[in-house]
């Protein structure tokens, strides 16, 4: 399947199209404040209509995953090569664009997101033209990273996103911004000198030979770094289980679980999203936390097949960790965002306890819960904005009987707490199972002790609906406006999305059910 | 003979140039008084010239005045790297509100800066130790006097004398390793010492081949700053004018390793490929890959971590060329053909990004007299393309894409990891995240600290823009398109025999 638009490819659009925003953006004059948010919403609002042309147009029957030929919307176009040289053979760097099940779904969640987080951004008045076009370059960082098959590429994408987000959070955020946005910078960045030095001994490691004119190149495609025939002789990653293998795989881990973050990488997270401003809260809950998964199953799993075996129970191990001690800190938290963030933290322990079953349900379920918390998170994170908007305050003690004053925001907010516990109807229940089930299967007890994460979330989410929608409200708080139009805007896509996920999720499964499937069968059959 | 020589002259014009541009500095001083800014532009006149020849050099393999200098594409490489470094550092110092202090003397100003090119030319291509000496010589009295240009000022006065203090007793040390290699070997080439000594050394003079070599290290270490020789760096880039810190920690750098890499590789080494200990055993004894490698852990670790607690621009950026320096040795230490290229492909984004930091610390400076991080507050909001521009190089520096920074660590510490250096690689990988504290300190301060109350936007004229850009284009540039520089580097390094 390929798709041309003026003769350039789909992906290659909803990758610049925000930077061709920004650009336009940095015409407009500072003053233009209307313009500019006109722009960005234009830009992301393109987006999602391309996004809704991959997903008609799709192919569910094919794989990708480590086969090339079955990708989809595939780039491919020579970008850097440096020719042949004694020492090395050639050298090569692809400017290799493609999807597959595993990233559609991702691609989905990160344009739907993206507007999102624009429409909520309305209300940002400091610096409107610089945010945006941070803005702007934090949302084509991401959607690189999901469409990038050459890991040099994939790399660049992934660093990219740190210096906006940086600046996001450093110049828009809350009193102790200077310190979150720091910290995430630093945590993102040793992860990111780990994966570059990986990225490089798995370059030399790997190599193919040209057919048609038999030399040896070298080369970041992420395909070929999955074919085990490829990896050269005496290489620093050659062979199958063997310690460096092992380092490697780790770093990368670790790389990762600092992005999604997994006990104990963690602790950059909950700083980031109480300081961050709700539309980058949005962003980072809704989006840049999946790249973290993401990017496990799209480069740990394939390429360290054996190492991921090998480690496969202490990643379970520490997905139930994270479950059930995030749960826990969600339940002590008296700030509002901060409680969301502990909440995330465990919502992604289920991903990461899913896919660890290297099974095709656990493996789904997982994936299916990055798209069904990306949106949960987002409307939770957006119905925090509204009340902080409106009261200054996100202190959990500050609040009660909301219902009374805001009764349709409350309806609202209380769809995407029940999805966060995980009631029968709505999206979360659906991933949730699917995850715990698959994990079931792999390993018992860990599953059975992680399953109680799902107490924990209840308390915390029965806890503070109570505390905030439920009883008598304060006096501070009296005559509160409901929700304006823009709102509904940026809350009803979402709310459509759970609720319709939770009764029939085919749609999603089958977008990724094959790539998936084919996934967890290339990771069991591959044995030393 | 006279043919050769006449030939050989042919071969020499880039050189010959810049001899001819301080000639006609000196006239112009003494004559037209009323144009002050003259020798600027005369010498930046040379520099174009000299670029043109030197342009023509590249492809050429020829050995010049009876085999007292090279002409081939590695030296043209550093020679061109070295012009445009000199040509942006006479741009800067016809902007820099420090030398317009001293109008009546600045005649002299470009002399002296002419008179240190035309040594970091004749370093790189120098192929006889008395001529490496000598071409040695040549920059190293050059700078002493450029840095206590600004003679008023009691803290360049004091960075010339340590300069000259540390410099000579360094280079000292140096004339006298060279010596005793000549004694010992019976040649100055440096192709013929390498042919006697891998001709073997008897074992009871192995002692003092070994302590010759050592001693050669630190006067070359000396020149490079590399740590344990870089005590001088911080001090005289602090005390120096701005250009002056510009072209010493930029120009200097680049003819250092173009020498030092020439002169090493050439001298003690057998080309192998792979790198390792084999490489370097023609001298034994001392294991100087090991030796080496230290330098640059050392040099990395003492660098970026001394750049953590500074507070002064130019002592930051001092101690920061100073872990840059080991980031370009870890190319040496390697020895491999892959090592090297990435070395010079170093050089060649390090060119921009740090002349890029140096000049928007020269602006910010001439237009509020900033010079430490508690004078940048606000920055970000007063001056927004000087600051985003700062921003961009001090990223670059740091190693993040899509930058030239990013790609050119990525080749070095390719080719470390390639050639089995994987502790060197650590290393470095760490120091590059603690390296990211300060440079993104800088940006902090810039725009997350409020500027003082009723400061206005500062003003900057439309050249200082364009100059700007020329520096900003390439360090965006060689992030995203790099293939024909790998080329040429790699091609450069075909004259080692890799």
């Amino acid at each position: 399947m390929e798709l041309h638009i003026f003769g350039i490819g789909i992906l290659t659009w909803m990758v610049f199209l925000p930077v061709l925003g920004m650009l336009i953006i940095l015409m407009l004059p500072g003053t233009q404040h209307t313009a500019i948010r006109a722009t960005a919403a234009a830009v992301t609002g393109i987006q999602v209509v391309l996004a809704g042309v991959i997903f008609a147009n799709f192919d569910r029957a094919m794989i990708g995953i480590n086969d090339a030929a079955s990708f989809q919307f595939v780039e491919k176009v020579r970008w850097i090569t440096v020719e042949a040289v004694p020492w090395v053979g050639r050298i090569e760097i692809e400017y290799f664009l493609g999807i597959d099940g595993l990233s559609v779904i991702m691609i989905l969640l990160t344009a739907l997101i993206a507007l999102i987080g624009v429409i909520s951004s309305w209300s940002i008045t400091k610096m409107v033209k610089g945010y945006f076009m941070l803005y702007l370059l934090l949302v084509a960082g991401m959607m690189g990273v999901f469409v990038s098959l050459d890991f040099f590429l994939f790399f660049i994408f992934w660093e990219f996103m740190l210096l906006p987000m940086y600046f996001l959070i450093g110049l828009w955020g809350g009193p102790r911004r200077e310190y979150a946005a720091i910290k995430f910078f630093i945590y993102t960045f040793v992860g990111g000198i780990l994966m570059l030095l990986t990225m490089l001994a798995l370059y030399f490691s790997v190599a193919y030979t040209d057919a048609a004119t038999g030399e040896t190149v070298h080369t970041f495609n992420l395909l070929h770094m999955m074919n085990p025939a490829n990896f050269v002789e005496g290489g620093l990653l050659a062979g199958l289980d063997t310690s460096w293998r092992y380092a490697a795989w780790m770093a990368l881990f670790i790389n990762f679980a600092i992005k999604i973050p997994l006990f104990p990488f963690h602790t950059w997270l909950p700083d980031a999203h109480v300081e961050a401003p709700t539309p980058i809260s949005v962003i980072l809950a809704g989006v840049l936390l999946k790249l973290g998964t993401y990017g496990l199953l799209r480069i740990n799993f394939p390429i360290f097949p054996d190492a991921t075996e090998y480690f496969v129970i202490f990643m379970a191990i520490l997905g139930m960790i994270s479950i059930i001690y995030g749960a826990l800190n969600a339940m002590a938290q008296t700030d509002f965002k901060k409680l969301i963030a502990y909440s995330s933290i465990s919502h992604m322990g289920i991903v990461v306890l899913g896919i660890a079953s290297l099974n095709t349900q656990g493996m789904v379920g997982g994936v299916l819960q990055m798209f069904n918390h990306g949106i949960i998170t987002a409307v939770l994170f957006l119905s925090v904005g509204v009340l902080y908007d409106r009261t200054h305050t996100r202190g959990l003690y500050d609040f009660g009987g909301i219902a009374n004053q805001m009764p349709r925001y409350t309806g609202i907010a209380m769809v995407g707490m029940f999805a966060a516990l995980g009631l029968p109807g709505l999206n979360g229940f659906v991933s949730e199972l699917f995850s715990f089930l698959g994990a079931f299967a792999a390993f018992k007890w860990i599953t059975m002790i992680s399953v109680t994460g799902i107490i924990f979330t209840a308390g915390y989410i029965l806890w503070t609906i109570q505390r905030v929608y439920l009883g008598t409200t304060p006096d501070k708080h009296k005559n509160l406006q409901d929700l304006t139009p823009r709102e509904y805007l940026m809350f009803v896509p979402l709310i459509v999305l759970i609720v319709l996920m939770g009764v029939y999720p085919a749609p999603a499964i089958e977008l990724m059910n094959t790539s998936l499937s084919y996934l967890a069968e290339f990771m069991t059959g591959v044995q030393p | 003979m006279a043919e050769q020589t006449l030939q050989s002259i042919g071969l020499y014009l880039p050189e010959i140039t810049l001899v001819l541009a301080l000639t006609v500095i000196i006239l112009a001083d003494l004559l037209a008084e009323r144009f002050r800014n003259a020798g600027g532009w005369i010498l930046l006149t040379g520099l174009v010239v000299a670029g043109f020849f030197t342009f023509r050099q590249f492809g050429a393999s020829e050995s010049i005045f009876f085999d007292m200098a090279a002409v081939d594409t590695y030296g043209a490489y550093f020679k061109s790297m070295i012009l445009l470094a000199a040509g942006f550092v006479t741009v800067f110092s016809l902007r820099s509100a420090e030398l317009k202090a001293y109008a009546s003397r600045v005649g002299e100003y470009y002399m002296l800066l002419a008179g240190m090119v035309l040594g970091m030319l004749m370093m790189v291509g120098s192929t006889n130790v008395l001529l490496i000496y000598l071409a040695f010589e040549v920059t190293s009295l050059s700078s002493y006097v450029l840095t206590g240009f600004t003679k008023k000022s009691p803290r360049s006065t004091e960075a010339s004398m340590k300069y000259i203090i540390y410099g000579s007793v360094s280079s000292a040390v140096m004339i006298y390793g060279i010596s005793l290699l000549v004694g010992f070997t019976g040649a100055t080439g440096i192709y013929e010492i390498n042919a006697a000594l891998s001709g073997g050394i008897a074992s009871d003079q192995l002692l003092l081949v070994n302590l010759a070599v050592l001693m050669i290290v630190v006067g070359m270490g000396f020149k490079v700053a590399v740590v344990p020789f870089h005590f001088w760096a911080p001090d005289v880039y602090e005390g120096a004018p701005f250009p002056v810190t510009s072209i010493l920690a930029v120009g200097s750098k680049i003819a250092a390793f173009g020498l030092l890499t020439r002169f090493f590789v050439i001298t003690f080494t057998t080309a192998t490929d792979g790198g390792g200990a084999a490489g370097w055993s023609v001298v034994d004894g001392i294991r100087w890959d090991l030796l080496l490698g230290a330098m640059a852990a050392l040099a990395m670790i003492v660098g970026n971590l001394t750049a953590l607690r500074q507070t002064n621009i130019k002592r930051m950026l001092a101690y920061s060329s100073i872990a840059h320096a080991g980031y370009l040795l870890m190319g040496l230490v390697v020895l491999t053909g892959q090592g090297l290229a990435a070395m010079m492909f170093y050089l060649f984004v390090y060119l921009f990004m740090n002349l890029g930091a140096f000049y928007v610390a020269m602006l910010f400076s001439n237009a509020t007299g900033a010079e430490t991080l508690a004078d940048y507050r606000g920055l970000g909001h007063r001056a927004p393309l000087q600051a985003v521009s700062l921003t961009i190089f001090l990223v670059a520096l740091t190693g993040l894409p899509p930058t030239g920074g990013f790609v050119a660590k990525l080749f070095l510490f390719g080719a470390a990891i390639s050639a089995g250096w994987i502790w060197l690689v650590i290393i470095a990988g760490i120091t590059t995240i603690i390296s990211l504290f300060y440079y993104i300190r800088v940006v902090r301060v810039m725009y997350f600290e409020k500027p003082d109350e009723g400061a206005e936007p500062l003003r900057f004229s439309a050249d200082t823009r364009v100059v700007l850009l020329l520096l900003l284009i390439p360090t965006l540039a060689l992030g995203l398109y790099f293939s024909p520089l790998m080329d040429l580097s790699r091609a450069a390094v075909a004259i080692f025999g890799f």
